[in-house]
C-alpha cells in the first residue's frame, strides 16, 4: 500500500522531504530548541539499542523461569524495567500468554500503538492499512499473509491498543528445546511472534 | 471524529505484505523526523492525543497516499507554528527568523534522551469509584463525536464483558480538545467476533478494546 512504499528514492518527491525535513531541523536547531547531537543519538538508539532483542530476552527468561513468567504476566512494566537498553521500561505494558487453545494478536486500528519500549519501532506492516483494518475481523487471513495456519479449534484473541496500554505477546515454547539456554531461546523468537502475527522459529530453523 | 484514520473492519486494503530484513528507517529524512518528534515532546506544547488527532484532521487523500513518517512531519510543523514555536514565515525561509518566544527550558540535549525513549505514565489517581467490576456484561455508547475518541466505529453500541481493570488514566477525549486531563477509568472489554460483525464471523474469535468509563453502561 501507498502508506509504506517505499521505492521511489530517487524521485522528486522523497527528495522535497529531505529538503523540508532539513529546514524544519535547522529551524529548531537554530531557535535552541534541539541539538543536532541528541537528534542523532534518538536515531542511533532506535536503530541500534531499543529493538525486539529486548522482548526476546523477556521472553527467553519466562520460558526458563516459572517465577519470571509468572511476574511477567502479573505486571510487565515492572518485570521488563530491568530489561530496557536506555532509562526503564515505560508503563502500562501488559504481557498475554499464548496457550494450544488460545493465541494472542496485537493491533492499532486508530493509529499505530505499538510496545516499543520493549520491541523498537514498528515494522512497516504493523502501521499498514491492511493489517489494521483486518486483524479484528478476520485474522485468520491476515495470519495467512504472515503464512502462518493455526488449528480451526485455536481460539483467537486480538487486543485492539485504544489506550496507552501495550501489549506483548508471550509465545508458546517450541518443543525440541529442553535445556536450551535463555541465548539459545531468544534466537527462536520473533519479533513477530511477540505481536502474534507469527509463531517462534523451530529449533531446525536456527540449527 | 469519524475519519478514515477508524479502520477496524474495513475491506479493499488488500494483503499484508511483511517486508523481509526491514530496516528501522527507509530513508535518512524518516529518522529525523522520528527524533524531532520525540525531542520537542519535552517542550510540552501538546499531548499525545492532540498529535494523534492532528494526523486524523488531514485530508483523507493525504492520509490514505503520504508515507507514515510524511504525516507525523507535516503533523509537527503544522503544531509547532500553531503552538507559536516556530513561525510560518521561518517555515518559507528554511531557518530561523528570531528568537524563540516563550521557551519553557534549554534545548533538548543528549542529557534529555532517557526522558522521551521511554513511555511516560498515564496513570491518575481516581476521582471516584469504578462503575464496573471484571465480568460486567456493558455495551458501549452509540456515540459519534466530532472531535477525538477512542472508541472505534466498529465497537460502539456492542454489548461485551469487562476482562480487565487498568485505573484511572488521562481521557483522551477531554485532554485533544483542551478541556483538561479528566482521568476516567479504563477498562479491557471483551467482545465475541459475532457481536462485532454479525453471524457469519468466526466463531472462535474474541476482540477487545481498552475502553475509558464514559463509552460505556451496564447491558
Amino acid at each position: 500500500m501507498a502508506e509504506h512504499d517505499h521505492d521511489h528514492d530517487e524521485g522528486s518527491h522523497l527528495t522535497e522531504m529531505d529538503l523540508r525535513v532539513r529546514a524544519l531541523e535547522t529551524i529548531l536547531v537554530e531557535k535552541g530548541y534541539v541539538e543536532t547531537a541528541a537528534l542523532d543519538r534518538i536515531v542511533e538508539l532506535y536503530e541500534t539499542k531499543i529493538g525486539p532483542h529486548i522482548g526476546a530476552q523477556l521472553i527467553a527468561k519466562a520460558w526458563s523461569d516459572p517465577g519470571f513468567r509468572q511476574a511477567l504476566l502479573d505486571d510487565a512494566s515492572k518485570a521488563a524495567q530491568t530489561f530496557a537498553e536506555v532509562g526503564r521500561v515505560g508503563d502500562h505494558l501488559i504481557a498475554v500468554e499464548n496457550t494450544p487453545k488460545m493465541h494472542n494478536m496485537v493491533v492499532c486500528t486508530l493509529c499505530s500503538c505499538y510496545p516499543t519500549d520493549v520491541l523498537g519501532l514498528p515494522p512497516s506492516w504493523y502501521k499498514s492499512f491492511p493489517y489494521r483494518s483486518r486483524t479484528v475481523k478476520n485474522p485468520r487471513s491476515v495470519l495467512a499473509d504472515f503464512g502462518v495456519t493455526l488449528p480451526d479449534d485455536t481460539e483467537i484473541r486480538v487486543w485492539d491498543s485504544t489506550a496507552e496500554t501495550r501489549y506483548l505477546v508471550l509465545p508458546m515454547r517450541p518443543a525440541g528445546t529442553d535445556g536450551w539456554s535463555e541465548a539459545q531461546l531468544a534466537n527462536l523468537i520473533t519479533r513477530d511472534c511477540m505481536i502474534g502475527a507469527g509463531v517462534p522459529r523451530k529449533p531446525s530453523e536456527v540449527a | 471524529m469519524d475519519g478514515v484514520h477508524d479502520m477496524g473492519g474495513m475491506d479493499g486494503f488488500g494483503k499484508v505484505e511483511p517486508e523481509p530484513n526491514e530496516p528501522v528507517f527507509h530513508h535518512r529524512w524518516e529518522s529525523r523526523v522520528l527524533a524531532m518528534s520525540r525531542a520537542i515532546g519535552v517542550f510540552r506544547a501538546w499531548t499525545i492525543d492532540t498529535s494523534r488527532h492532528a494526523i486524523e484532521l488531514m485530508a483523507p487523500s493525504m492520509y490514505l497516499t503520504r508515507p507514515y513518517y510524511e504525516k507525523w512531519f507535516w503533523r509537527n510543523q503544522n503544531l509547532l507554528v500553531e503552538r507559536g514555536l516556530i513561525d510560518a514565515d521561518e517555515v518559507a525561509a528554511g531557518h530561523a527568523l528570531r528568537p524563540a518566544k516563550n521557551r519553557t527550558r534549554g534545548p533538548f540535549t543528549v542529557t534529555d534522551i532517557e526522558r522521551v525513549t521511554k513511555r511516560g505514565s498515564y496513570s491518575r489517581p481516581a476521582t471516584r469509584p469504578a462503575r464496573f467490576k471484571v465480568g460486567d456484561r456493558v455495551r458501549t455508547k452509540n456515540i459519534h463525536p466530532t472531535t477525538h475518541t477512542r472508541l472505534p466505529r466498529y465497537a460502539r453500541d456492542r454489548v461485551g464483558v469487562v476482562e480487565r481493570l487498568h485505573g484511572a488514566q488521562v481521557f483522551p477525549d477531554s485532554v485533544s480538545t483542551g478541556k483538561g486531563e479528566d482521568p476516567q477509568w479504563l477498562y479491557t472489554v471483551r467482545f465475541d467476533a459475532q457481536e462485532l460483525w454479525g453471524a457469519d464471523a468466526d466463531p472462535k474469535l474474541k476482540v477487545s478494546i481498552e475502553a475509558f468509563e464514559p463509552y460505556l453502561e451496564h447491558a
